[in-house]
């Protein structure tokens, strides 16, 4: 377990630094980093000093590693629009994308769980047939779209929800959240609904394909044959079973909506990581966007790192030597 | 792995046309059997599949011949006025003609703007999907057929790529290359490649366990050649599968970047671009720019997934 585990540490740190070189080159390296790091309306003079004060004159490998030195030391470069550090700008930002993120998830397995069940149960019935049809609509509709289609029905023909921002906020510990105010929850149905529905489809397909598979395995039809009940079969002998791999694929998943709230974000105009990402693009403020990118790698690898422990933990069949390899 | 010897005699008593060479697997077209041939006969009768086969005809078609079907071309300045900006559906221009589906905030006739559109989004799709394959496959079957340190290394790269969502390695990518078609393909490519590669790698590992592989290798023929025109035929079977909804992702990726302003410029609008474009009225009303080239959208890429899915299912060893 503990060679299993510095290997995958290991491994998470190099793909840390791989993206660091990546970001570093695509920012620094390519095109002319005196262009996109001074305002064009800087004077000579004035470009002369920031190019020495940036280190710009110096070798590509020396500012790397000096890039390289302030990111270990949480200073991400400073943001030229707001003049606020990068990464501070995007860390006040996380509680909104996490809101949105976590309640989409939590939305995702109590719908999507309980009918993949259903549909996994009762394998080739046409009312299992059409859902899974239906879950192939669920992540075929383009999120940008849906937002739109959300926005037009609930809010513009129907008058029933607000289409952006996040409402009125409570204050828990220094963090504002929306969820504790009937505004604010007003404010986000919209986009967590966006944010869950191709996770809905997900949860349904990845919980029926288990619930059919682990339904015909020996240890349910004798469980049957002994007389167990049905809703006890389902709870103790399927559910279980399909459980972990649920569980990995929710938290993989939530790496990846962290990327993906970036479209709804910006449809409803919530003040998120993502929507800080999509203005500072415009705005051309690139220590914001290379900000970003480092962190959202972190906060990927992270989570990748903890799922394949849980996973470890939980499945004894997991040959961790196997894994590695 | 191939002995000289062998080789040479191998070549002069069999001539080009090795004996040692299973004739059906290497010129016969995909896994062409009986029973699959009936298999795929039978996936085309059902209804979902055909629907969703004759909505892509439909939509290549209208992609292919156009200028013949849109009422007007809206790259051409003189054809529209702003005179009829933002007309609703159905509602008549300044000099007579009927706008189906309206017009946007330039004037522009809606339906000839998704026609034009739809080829953009198709071209980007078909364009990034091909060079992604021809990429992936490539790298799968050098890994598969060289391994050890090669194989390493490519496939680190492909998982290295694969652990990240492709709409933020997309969107950083585009936003320090700046926007442009070539571009989004560009970008397209880099994030899709490894799919390919993962895929093509696992089928080709468990062909060169097969006797012909060995037999090809032992009649003298080159890696290449058993690379290229043994293993992979037979392996294209998984790979083109997922291409079918890989080109409906690239799709979608290429309208989500350009609906979020770092895809195509706004002298060629795909799809994603006429949805973004129309977001701005959506609030007063004038649903009609975002929702019709919205389902325009979703048709061709709920068709693409829908007979991918069912490719899939019928292809999968486990339902046979």
């Amino acid at each position: 377990m503990l060679t299993f585990v510095t290997q995958r540490l290991l491994q998470s740190v190099a793909v840390l630094f791989a993206v660091s070189i990546a970001v570093f080159l695509a920012v620094y390296a390519v095109g002319n980093p005196v262009d996109l790091l001074i305002s064009p309306e800087a004077t000579q003079a004035e470009r002369a000093e920031m190019i020495a004060r940036l280190g710009l004159d110096r070798p590509v490998w020396a500012q790397y590693l000096t890039f390289l030195g302030n990111a270990l030391q949480g200073d991400l470069g400073t943001s030229f629009v707001h003049g606020q550090p990068a990464l501070s700008l995007i860390l006040s930002r996380i509680p909104a994308t996490f809101e949105l993120v976590v309640s989409a998830l939590l939305l995702a397995s109590i719908i999507g769980i309980p009918i993949g069940l259903w549909v996994g149960l009762n394998d080739g019935s046409l009312g299992a047939r059409a859902v899974m049809t239906g879950s192939i609509l669920g992540y075929s509709i383009p999120s940008f779209w849906k937002g739109m289609v959300l926005i037009l029905v609930c809010a513009v023909w129907l008058n029933w929800l607000p289409a952006s921002g996040r409402g009125d906020t409570v204050t828990v510990l220094g963090v504002p959240f929306s969820f504790l105010t009937v505004d604010g929850l007003r404010h986000m149905a919209m986009p967590v609904i966006n944010l869950a529905i191709p996770n809905i489809a997900l949860m349904i397909r990845l919980t029926a394909a288990g619930a059919s598979e682990s339904a015909r395995m020996d240890y349910v039809k004798f469980a049957r044959a002994k007389g167990v009940r049905d809703t006890r079969i389902v709870r103790r002998h399927i559910l279980r079973n399909i459980l972990i791999p649920i569980v990995t694929v929710l938290g993989v998943e939530f790496g990846s909506l962290i990327a993906f709230s970036t479209i709804t974000e910006t449809v409803f105009a919530w003040p998120g990581m993502g929507k800080l990402l999509i203005t500072s693009i415009y705005q051309l403020d690139r220590p914001v966007v290379v900000a970003y990118v480092m962190l959202v790698t972190f906060i990927f690898v992270t989570v990748n790192l903890l799922v394949d422990f849980a996973y470890a933990a939980l499945d004894p069949r997991v040959k961790l030597s196997e894994r590695m390899s | 792995m191939t002995d000289t010897s062998q080789q040479l005699t191998g070549q002069q008593a069999l001539g080009q046309q090795g004996v040692g060479e299973p004739v059906p697997q290497r010129r016969a077209p995909i896994g062409d059997t009986p029973q699959r041939r009936a298999m795929l006969k039978r996936l085309k009768r059902r209804p979902s599949v055909k629907g969703s086969l004759i909505a892509l005809f439909l939509i290549v078609v209208i992609g292919l011949t156009l200028p013949f079907f849109a009422p007007q071309n809206p790259y051409d300045l003189t054809s529209f006025s702003v005179m009829d900006n933002r007309l609703a559906p159905g509602s008549e221009s300044f000099e007579g003609t009927r706008f189906l589906l309206g017009t946007d905030q330039q004037g522009r006739d809606m339906l000839s703007a998704i026609f034009y559109g739809l080829r953009v989004s198709l071209l980007v799709g078909l364009v990034s999907t091909g060079l992604a394959l021809v990429i992936g496959v490539c790298v799968g079957l050098v890994a598969a057929v060289m391994g050890g340190r090669i194989e390493a290394m490519l496939m680190r790269l492909v998982d290295f790529i694969l652990g990240f969502p492709t709409i933020l390695v997309a969107l950083v990518m585009l936003a320090m290359i700046g926007r442009g078609v070539d571009k989004v393909i560009l970008a397209i490519v880099v994030v899709q490649w490894a799919n390919y590669a993962r895929i093509m790698r696992s089928a080709a590992l468990s062909e060169r366990r097969r006797e012909y592989v060995e037999a090809a290798f032992n009649l003298g023929y080159g890696k290449p050649r058993v690379m290229f025109r043994h293993i992979m035929p037979n392996s294209l079977n998984a790979v083109l599968v997922v291409a079918t909804v890989q080109i409906a992702s690239a799709i979608t990726l290429e309208a989500t970047l350009s609906f979020l302003g770092v895809g195509v410029p706004v002298t060629q609008p795909s799809l994603g671009l006429l949805v973004a474009s129309g977001f701005d009225y959506l609030m007063s009303g004038d649903y009609w720019i975002s929702l019709y080239p919205g389902i325009a959208l979703l048709v061709l890429i709920f068709s693409l997934n829908l007979v991918g899915d069912r490719l899939r299912t019928a292809l999968d060893p486990k339902r046979s």
